[in-house]
């Protein structure tokens, strides 16, 4: 009998501890079956950050090490200096890359540092109970915006996606979601083509995935799959926002 | 060997090459940029080395930790305000019992302060600076010849130890210029460190992390720490004796303020005074057993530096209430002359009768 799917061997076999409907275990998953059919699991070095993805190490079967809290970029940036053979990513929250780690990943990608960043967007603070996010809704309800982000009071989501775009060292920008099949998809080919950026030299690549929080989000499974497409493309449209090599959409 | 006139900054900087250091992160702020300098000059294009000028103190030494797990020498360097940047890493990086050497030319603070020599950051050095429970080597040099021996020493010590090594100079030791002979050639190879992450190819893949959700195990990863930091203190304690065979009176200081001591002191002796130095060049681990030694036969000590008054704390500790210990210090970048120490000699000297 032909075996037609299975376990990528990047993965290892360790029960996950993320929530219910989280996005990470289906992120997490196709970077492992990317760096499996690029053959590049024993080149990579995967650097996740403090939060719900610390323990990304207990399931990725690659080398990694934990960065500070929004310091991903330019732990990526040590590495691959030192030893540019590595294939190197970053697995960075919307807190992480959007906030406390701007400077970094913005100055990261301006000098092109030939890394990529898997940029997980669920528009709150996971681990630390659902604060708000850089990346927050307008009127979204969250342990620090009890009475929904109010512009005027908190500013408005931040669309970092867009603002690397318009850095010249940046070359590979697409945003996904990982909320029905046929996104999980064309998020796969999007983190495949963020790393073939990488195995080309091209420079700095990024992929931000619009992620289900359920339970931050006091929701349901369910719907919190439907809130991304119902709400969060809104403000984060999904596509490719920058290819130098100037290919179209991964469908 | 060719003696070079050089600045301790650029001589840190040829050490740093000589030791085999091949990747440098770091970020301008007065009085230490003549280091960066040198190796954007000298390091940067050198083959398989790397030098960035990264955007903040911060994204620098977290760049030093990347280099670092994967398995090359390297450092950063900066002056007190971005060395309180830098601390977030180098806690990280005792955690992870990563190796690196971080070089602080210190100026005058508490804040801004100013881009003058102090030794204010001597608190910040010797007892960890970051948060969590750990201790970095920091070495104290007083000339140029030694910031560049210490410079090999702190690399060597960094990979034996695994540990972040503070070379603490300050702005005067920085800026000015001596000359300076280095005894060691730049090596052509490199071996990489066997625990450097480089890609899971024919071995298992690992990870280094500072984070567990279990306080058995944390507290495990503490108790490992603090024996290296014992076997350290036992062996790695450096300090330099001078004139204190027969002396009186024992003057501490470190960097700097030693030079000026040793200026004062030997005017001193010229007047007929019985007065020695005692210059730690580990400032951690510190040389208590030393102060002790001393302590059996000197009742009278001078702790002399240019803070109000921080490794006075260590000299006390040593002496465990046995002896007397007198303070004079200058903050906030004023360097004070020899002449002026020695008045705080003779004064001390005479008030209490010694002959």
């Amino acid at each position: 009998m032909k075996k037609i799917f299975t376990r990528p061997k990047s993965l290892k076999l360790t029960p996950y501890h993320y929530c219910p409907g989280c996005g990470h275990s289906i992120a997490h998953r196709l970077i492992c079956e990317v760096l499996d059919e690029m053959d590049l699991q024993d080149k990579a070095i995967g650097i996740p950050p403090p939060g719900c993805s610390v323990f990304a190490y207990y399931y990725f079967d690659v080398d990694m090490i934990e960065s500070a809290h929004g310091r991903g970029a330019a732990v990526a940036t040590g590495i691959k200096r030192a030893f540019p053979e590595a294939i190197v990513f970053t697995y960075q929250g919307d807190g992480d890359l959007a906030a406390i780690g701007t400077a970094e990943t913005i100055h990261a990608a301006n000098r092109g540092e030939n890394i990529t960043a898997i940029f997980i967007n669920n528009a709150v603070y996971g681990m630390t109970g659902g604060q708000m996010a850089p990346t927050t809704m307008l009127t979204q309800k969250t342990t620090t915006t009890p009475y929904g982000r109010d512009a005027v009071l908190e500013g408005y989501p931040i669309k970092m996606s867009e603002i690397i775009a318009l850095i010249k060292g940046a070359v590979y920008i697409e945003r996904v979601a990982v909320n029905s099949p046929a996104n999980i998809r064309k998020a796969k080919k999007a983190i495949q083509k963020a790393f073939q950026t990488q195995v080309d030299h091209l420079g700095f690549s990024l992929v931000e995935i619009l992620s289900p929080c359920p339970t931050n989000w006091r929701m349901s499974a369910l719907e919190s799959w439907q809130w991304i497409d119902k709400e969060m493309v809104k403000e984060f449209p999904l596509g490719v926002i920058k290819d130098i090599r100037g290919a179209k959409d991964a469908d | 060997m060719t003696k070079m006139l050089m600045t301790g900054n650029a001589a840190i900087g040829e050490a740093a090459i000589r030791a085999g250091c091949q990747s440098y992160f770091g970020y301008p702020i007065t009085p230490q940029n003549e280091l960066a300098e040198y190796m954007a000059a000298n390091l940067s294009r050198r083959k398989g080395c790397a030098f960035v000028q990264a955007e903040s103190e911060t994204a620098a030494i977290n760049m030093v930790y990347g280099a670092s797990v994967a398995g090359v020498r390297a450092m950063t360097s900066s002056s007190s305000p971005g060395i309180s940047l830098k601390q977030e890493g180098i806690s990280y990086m005792a955690a992870c019992e990563l190796p690196a050497v971080i070089v602080n030319m210190s100026r005058g603070g508490p804040g801004l302060g100013s881009i003058v020599a102090a030794q204010s950051d001597y608190f910040q050095a010797t007892r960890g600076g970051g948060h969590g429970d750990y201790r970095t080597i920091v070495l104290g040099p007083s000339s140029v010849q030694e910031a560049a021996n210490l410079t090999y020493k702190a690399f060597d010590l960094a990979d034996k130890y695994k540990i972040p090594v503070i070379i603490l100079g300050d702005g005067m030791l920085g800026q000015m210029m001596e000359p300076v002979e280095f005894d060691r050639q730049a090596p052509d190879e490199i071996p990489v460190r066997s625990d450097a992450l480089r890609g899971a190819k024919g071995r298992p893949s690992r990870y280094v992390k500072t984070f567990t959700s279990n306080p058995a195990e944390l507290e495990e990863i503490n108790w490992s720490l603090f024996r290296r930091y014992e076997l350290i203190k036992k062996e790695e304690v450096l300090c330099e004796s001078f004139l204190v065979e027969d002396a009186e009176l024992v003057v501490t200081a470190f960097g700097i303020a030693a030079r000026i001591a040793k200026g004062a002191i030997k005017t001193a002796r010229k007047e007929g005074m019985k007065v020695g130095l005692l210059r730690p060049i580990t400032l951690w681990p510190f040389p208590t057993e030393a102060v002790q030694e001393l302590a059996k036969r000197v009742k009278y000590f001078l702790v002399f530096e240019m803070n109000m008054g921080q490794m006075l704390e260590d000299i006390k500790l040593s002496l465990e209430g046995k002896g007397e210990s007198f303070f004079y210090g200058r903050p906030g970048g004023v360097i004070p002359t020899p002449s002026e120490v020695l008045k705080v000699i003779s004064r001390i000297y005479h008030q209490k009768g010694l002959k």
